[in-house]
C-alpha cells in the first residue's frame, strides 16, 4: 500500500515537472517574414456570409484593411510622434500613456457601465508583456520584438492609433468578410486548420519552445509557407491577402453597440483552442482592458486612402 | 444459449446490472469522446482518433455536436438515477420493470443514434431514432412520476421516524416532486430544439454571456441547461438520503425543504423566460432550501458514520471519531462530494454573482466563460462521482480494493476540481502576463486527478468484464439477490427459467 502511495506521488511530481516548460523572458528568435506590415489590401463591396450559420449580409462599399496587424515597430513610431504632436498625454506618476476619447451615451442597460468622456488609458509603460521600451521622449520596441504584433494595448489606443493616420478600426461585419471572403470556410486559409497554419494554443510553434504551452506571438505573416530554423509553416492568408487573421492575438474592432460598452474582438490568440480561431468566433471587453494576446489592425475607405 | 440468457438478464433486468450498463456506455463515450479535447488534442491523439473512427467533424457543427454528446451522457446518467429510484421507492414490480426497460432503450438509442448522427456523417434517420430515443426517456419519466404518486394508500407511512405530512410520506413527495419538474423542464429544452432550423440556431449557452438581447428560445435553452442538471443532483441527494436511511428529526426537516426548494428553484429556471429579470433571484431562493436540505443529509449521514465507526472500534474522542467517519471511503465520499461541491462551485458561484461587474466583467468574455464552463463541468463530474460512489457500494467493493477505490476517487477528483477552479480564478491574483506556470501547474493537477478517476473506472470496469465471463462470478450473486427479481420470479417464464438455471 505505501509503495503504491509512494508512486502515485512520484507520478504527480513527474506530471507537474513536465509541465513546466519554457523559459519566460528568454529572447525570442528573429525572424523576417517578408509580409510587409505597411501593405494594404482592398476587400470589395458585395454579399458574403456571415457568421456561423451563414447569413447573406451585404458590405455595400469598398475598404482597405491592413494585410498584418500593427508592429510594435509601427507603434512605437507613432506614439513617439504623437507624444510629441500633443496627441497622447504621458500621466508620468503612473507611467501611463493616456488619449482623450468623446465618451459613449450611457443607457443604463443591466450591466452597462458607463464610457465617459475624458482621457483614458492607452498603454501602461509598467505593465510586462509590453515590447515597447520609453527613454521619456522615444519609443522603441524590444529587440526581436520588432515585427511582432503590439499588444498590451487597450482598445482606445488601438482606436486612437488609427485615427491619428486617419483611419478607423474595422468594424465586426468588415472584419469578418476580410477574413472569410464570399464563401462559407470556417477559417481564413479553407476548412481545416493544421498546426503549422496559424499560432494557437499547443500549436507547438518555435515560440512555444521558448516560453510554454502559452506561447509567445509570432511575427506578422509569420504563416507565409516559409521555413524557420526548420519550422515550416503552411501559407494562410485570407481570400484577400491578409495574415493573422486567426490566431497570434486577438483584434480589436471598432463598433460600439447601443446598451453596452463592450468592445468586441475577432480571430483568436496564441493562447486559444482551434475553435477560437474560427471567422466568427467572438470575444469582447471593456475597452480599457489590455492583454499579452490582443493587438489590432486598421481599416479605411478607399476614398480616403493614400 | 442460456448463458448468455442469464447473463442478459442481469444487465437488463437487475438494477446493478442495468447501472453497469449505463456506466460502462458512459465511459466508453467518455474514453472516445474524451480524446477530441483537452491534453489530447495537445498530444496528437485526437488526430489519430478522428482517422481512425473516421470522424467528421465540421468546424461550424462543433456546437451541435456538444450538444448531442453531452445529451446523450445526460440520457444515460438520468437512467441510472431512475434504476436507483425504482429500486429504492417502492413501487410495484411491473412498474419498476416497465419503467426500467423504457429508460434503457431509450438512452441506448438517443446514444448510439445520436452520436452516429453528430460524428459520423449526417444520416437523418439517425437524428430521428436519437429523438425517438429521448421520447422515450421522457415516456419512462411520465410512467415514473405515475409510479411515485405518493397519494396511493399503499405508499403511506409506516414508521413516524421518516418525515410525513399527515400520512403522506414526504420523501416519495420529494421524488414525485424531482420527477414531474424534470419532465416540465425537459419539454422546456424540447420545445425550443423543435425550432432548430426553423427559427432556431444552434449555440452554447456560455457564448451567449453579455448578450444584453436574448430570444426567449435562447433563454429557455438557458433555463432548461441550468435546471436539468440541478435536478439530476437533487435526485441524487435523494436516492443517497435512502442509502443512508436517512429518518429523523433532521429528515423531517430536510424533506420539506426538499420539496420547497425543488418548486422554487423550477419556477425560477422557468420564469427566466417570461421574467428574466427575478428568475435569479427565484433560484437564489430556490437553491438555498436544496442545499440547506443536503447539508441536514449530510450531518445525519457523518453522525451515522461516526456512530457505526466507534461502536465498532470501541473508540472515543475526537480522532477516534475523524477515523470512524473515514473509514469507509464510499459512504463518506458519497457526502463528502456534497461538501466539496460547495468549495467548488456553490461558493465560487456565489461570489462571481456578487462581484460580477466589479471584476468578472472587466474580464474578457472568454474568460467569464471559462468559469462557467468550468463551474458546471465541474458540477457534473462531482455528480458523476457520487453516482460512481453509490455503485461501487452497491455491488459491496471491499477491503483493500473499496479503500484504494474511494479513496483514489476523492482524491484524484477533488485535486483536479480544486485545480481546475483556481485555473478558473487565476486572473485574481496572476496577471495574463505571468499566468503560465499557474496554468502548467493547474493544468497538469487537473489531469493527473482526471486521469486517476478514469483509471480506477476503467478499473472497475475491467474487473466487470472479466467477472461476466465467469460462471460464478459477481454477476450471478447480484442477479440472485435482486430483491425485485426474485419477487418476479413467479410470473415470468423467462426469469423463472433463469432463476433455474441459477440455482444449479
Amino acid at each position: 500500500m505505501k509503495r503504491m502511495g509512494l508512486i502515485l506521488v512520484l507520478m504527480a511530481v513527474a506530471g507537474l515537472l513536465t509541465a513546466c516548460g519554457g523559459e519566460a523572458g528568454a529572447e525570442p528568435p528573429v525572424f523576417e517574414t517578408g509580409v510587409d506590415p505597411e501593405a494594404w489590401a482592398v476587400v470589395p463591396a458585395g454579399e458574403f456570409l456571415k457568421g456561423q450559420h451563414e447569413h447573406p449580409t451585404l458590405v455595400d462599399y469598398d475598404y482597405e484593411i491592413m494585410v498584418t496587424d500593427v508592429t510594435n515597430a509601427q507603434y512605437a513610431r507613432y506614439l513617439t510622434e504623437a507624444l510629441a504632436a500633443g496627441a497622447v498625454k504621458l500621466e508620468a506618476e503612473d507611467q501611463q500613456i493616456v488619449g482623450y476619447y468623446p465618451g459613449d451615451e450611457f443607457r443604463g442597460a443591466k450591466h452597462e457601465e458607463p464610457i465617459e468622456e475624458g482621457d483614458w488609458l492607452h498603454v501602461d509603460l509598467d505593465e510586462e508583456g509590453l515590447r515597447l521600451s520609453f527613454d521619456g521622449t522615444t519609443f522603441t520596441p524590444l529587440p526581436g520584438y520588432e515585427n511582432h504584433p503590439m499588444v498590451q494595448v487597450t482598445w482606445f489606443g488601438a482606436r486612437a492609433y488609427c485615427e491619428y493616420y486617419g483611419w478607423r478600426l474595422p468594424t465586426e461585419v468588415e472584419w469578418e468578410k476580410a477574413a472569410r471572403g464570399t464563401d462559407n470556410r470556417p477559417y481564413p486559409w479553407g476548412d481545416e486548420i493544421e498546426r503549422n497554419n496559424a499560432n494557437f494554443y499547443s500549436s507547438k510553434d518555435l515560440y512555444e519552445k521558448i516560453t510554454g504551452k502559452l506561447g509567445d506571438t509570432t511575427p506578422v505573416g509569420f504563416y507565409n509557407g516559409k521555413t524557420y530554423d526548420g519550422y515550416e509553416t503552411l501559407d494562410s492568408p485570407s481570400p484577400y491577402g491578409l495574415y493573422d487573421m486567426a490566431g497570434n492575438v486577438w483584434q480589436w474592432t471598432g463598433d460600439v453597440y447601443e446598451e453596452q460598452h463592450y468592445r468586441y474582438m475577432r480571430g483568436g490568440s496564441k493562447m486559444e483552442y482551434e475553435y477560437w480561431l474560427r471567422v466568427w468566433a467572438r470575444n469582447n471587453a471593456a475597452p480599457e482592458y489590455f492583454s499579452p494576446n490582443v493587438g489590432f489592425r486598421c481599416a479605411r475607405d478607399i476614398t480616403t486612402a493614400e | 444459449m442460456q448463458a448468455i440468457q442469464t447473463r442478459f438478464m442481469f444487465l437488463f433486468r437487475s438494477t446493478k446490472g442495468l447501472v453497469l450498463v449505463a456506466i460502462a456506455m458512459i465511459a466508453l463515450v467518455t474514453a472516445i469522446f474524451g480524446m477530441l479535447s483537452g491534453p489530447m488534442v495537445e498530444w496528437g491523439v485526437k488526430d489519430v482518433v478522428v482517422r481512425l473512427l473516421n470522424l467528421d467533424l465540421v468546424p461550424a457543427e462543433r456546437e451541435g455536436r456538444i450538444i448531442m454528446l453531452y445529451h446523450t451522457i445526460a440520457m444515460a446518467v438520468v437512467a441510472i438515477a431512475v434504476y436507483l429510484i425504482t429500486a429504492v421507492v417502492p413501487m410495484k414490480t411491473y412498474q419498476q420493470a416497465t419503467i426500467n426497460a423504457t429508460v434503457t432503450a431509450g438512452y441506448l438509442v438517443a446514444m448510439i443514434f445520436g452520436l452516429g448522427f453528430a460524428y459520423f456523417g449526417h444520416e437523418w434517420v439517425f437524428h430521428g431514432l436519437y429523438l425517438f430515443g429521448l421520447s422515450l426517456v421522457f415516456f419512462a419519466g411520465i410512467l415514473l412520476a405515475a409510479a411515485l404518486w405518493p397519494w396511493r394508500q399503499e405508499y403511506h407511512i409506516k414508521d413516524t421516524a421518516y418525515a410525513h405530512w399527515g400520512r403522506i410520506d414526504l420523501e416519495r413527495v420529494a421524488f414525485f416532486t424531482m420527477a414531474v419538474a424534470t419532465l416540465g423542464s425537459a419539454m422546456f429544452g424540447a420545445v425550443t430544439g423543435s425550432y432548430w432550423s426553423n427559427g432556431h440556431e444552434t449555440f452554447l449557452a456560455e457564448d451567449l454571456i453579455r448578450e444584453p438581447h436574448k430570444t426567449n428560445l435562447q433563454y429557455a435553452i438557458i433555463g432548461h441547461l441550468h435546471i436539468m442538471l440541478t435536478l439530476i443532483a437533487v435526485a441524487v441527494a435523494l436516492v443517497v438520503g435512502r442509502r443512508f436511511d436517512f429518518k429523523g428529526p433532521l429528515h423531517k426537516i430536510s424533506m420539506p425543504l426538499m420539496i420547497f426548494g425543488t418548486i422554487l428553484i423550477t419556477a425560477g429556471a422557468w420564469s427566466v423566460v417570461p421574467v428574466p429579470p427575478i428568475a435569479h433571484t427565484i433560484i437564489y431562493f430556490g437553491s438555498v432550501p436544496v442545499l440547506l436540505a443536503a447539508l441536514f443529509l449530510v450531518i445525519f449521514g457523518f453522525r451515522k458514520l461516526i456512530l457505526e465507526g466507534l461502536a465498532e472500534s470501541g473508540g472515543a474522542g475526537f480522532w477516534a471519531g475523524l477515523k470512524a467517519l473515514v473509514r469507509d471511503p464510499l459512504r463518506f465520499g458519497m457526502l463528502w462530494q456534497m461538501v466539496f461541491m460547495n468549495f467548488t462551485v456553490t461558493f465560487i458561484g456565489l461570489f462571481i454573482a456578487v462581484k460580477l461587474d466589479e471584476i468578472f466583467r472587466v474580464w474578457p468574455a472568454r474568460d467569464e466563460r471559462l468559469i462557467l464552463t468550468g463551474h458546471w463541468h465541474i458540477l457534473s463530474a462531482i455528480i458523476a462521482t457520487i453516482i460512481l460512489f453509490y455503485y461501487a457500494d452497491m455491488v459491496g467493493l471491499k477491503g483493500k480494493v473499496r479503500q484504494w477505490f474511494g479513496w483514489l476517487v476523492i482524491v484524484g477528483s477533488d485535486v483536479a476540481f480544486g485545480a481546475v477552479t483556481v485555473f478558473e480564478m487565476k486572473r485574481l491574483f496572476v496577471s495574463e502576463a505571468d499566468q503560465q506556470p499557474v496554468v502548467n501547474w493547474t493544468m497538469a493537477l487537473a489531469d493527473i486527478g482526471l486521469a486517476v478517476v478514469l483509471l480506477v473506472l476503467a478499473g472497475l470496469m475491467v474487473w466487470r468484464l472479466v467477472d461476466l465471463f465467469k460462471r460464478d462470478g459477481q454477476w450471478r450473486t447480484e442477479l440472485r439477490e435482486d430483491p425485485h427479481l426474485s419477487v418476479a420470479q413467479g410470473g415470468a417464464p423467462e426469469l423463472v427459467a433463469a432463476a433455474q438455471e441459477l440455482s444449479k
